[in-house]
């Protein structure tokens, strides 16, 4: 049961993630995210992370993709002779693909460096079904109190910074 | 034994069963003659023009910018209401765990409502309206005529 969970819900990421790779549509990419936040939440729920999962549904599903959303609607530009059916493409200097190429697979290259270092068990001890919020929640506490306070002074840095850079200063509008 | 999440994904499985269902039933039971005017986008009566994707007010992204920092802060609060008033802690340290994660709360709080009070002050939260264009009328005769003339046919 739990092993069809896992791979059904592995598929859904990887699948949302092949269409976002392959879409032409920026629109259908952010949703086809959407999807795939889903499904590792899901892997994230099914790996005894209950938090971690909530918590990516409810700041990437709930937060980031609708900044997202927005991102893609306020930088469109305004071709209007166009009709409906046209796509949203991305249109990019060729500097800026060579640059994007070479970063990626940089990513790619750390983060399988990473996976085959990392020491895998395939079985031995089960996830135990206790929920880890009352044991994050007394953490959060007592021995980690000044991270979360400084989690708090850096929320407080990035709402003013955020709040003031995303403010129009352009005086033509 | 399902878990709790097991419950959510029933949940889920068995929303999408049901109008799935519902929808596959409307399909075989509602009349089926499409034309034109029917499949178009209903847009309150007007054709629909254009691409639906339009620009957006840079008003929204930075409401939803402070949205999503907030949202961070509640993230915070789950695990702390969990604990906060759990009484095997609070009577392992004579009351004290009660009033010191609520004090420890209120400052974490306290900073972010700082931030809620700088975006305020400075006004990021302030809809910016499109001016009132307010018609101007260059008219030959002075306004009080036309009060004299109000006046006399007005109450009728």
């Amino acid at each position: 049961m739990e092993v069809a969970a896992f791979y059904g819900f592995s598929a859904l990421a990887i699948l949302a993630a092949l269409f976002i790779l392959f879409s032409k549509n920026l629109i259908y990419g952010a949703f086809a995210l959407l999807l795939a936040f889903l499904g590792i939440a899901a892997l994230f729920v099914l790996a005894g992370a209950d938090f971690l999962g909530v918590a990516q549904i409810m700041i990437y599903v709930g937060g980031i993709l609708v900044l997202l959303m927005f991102g893609i609607m306020l930088t469109q530009r305004a071709i209007q002779q166009e009709g409906p059916s046209r796509h949203n493409r991305v249109e990019v200097p060729i500097t800026r693909k060579v640059w994007g190429f070479v970063i990626g697979i940089g990513i790619v290259g750390v983060l399988a460096k990473i996976i085959f270092s990392a020491n895998f068990r395939m079985s031995g001890d089960a996830v135990s079904r206790k929920s880890t919020i009352k044991t994050i929640g007394v953490e959060l506490m007592t021995s980690h109190l000044l991270p979360f306070e400084i989690a708090a002074i850096l929320l407080l840095v990035a709402l003013i910074g955020a709040a003031y850079l995303a403010l129009n200063r352009n005086p033509a509008q | 034994m399902i878990s709790d999440f097991g419950y959510i994904l029933l949940f889920i499985i068995s929303g999408l069963v049901l109008l799935g269902v519902m929808l596959l039933v409307a399909k075989f039971l509602r009349p089926d003659n499409p034309n034109e005017e029917k499949l178009s986008t209903y847009e309150s009566g007007e054709d629909p023009m254009g691409n639906a994707q339009i620009q957006f007010n840079i008003r929204f992204y930075i409401v939803a910018l402070i949205f999503v920092l907030f949202e961070v802060e509640l993230l915070f609060l789950f695990p702390w209401a969990v604990v906060f008033g759990n009484e095997e802690l609070i009577a392992q340290t004579n009351g004290a765990w009660g009033w010191f994660a609520m004090a420890e709360m209120t400052v974490f709080i306290g900073i972010l409502i700082l931030g809620l009070a700088y975006a305020w002050a400075k006004g990021y939260l302030d809809w910016v309206r499109p001016k009132q264009q307010i018609p101007e009328i260059k008219s030959p005769v002075p306004a009080d005529m036309y009060k004299q003339v109000n006046d006399r046919y007005g109450s009728k």
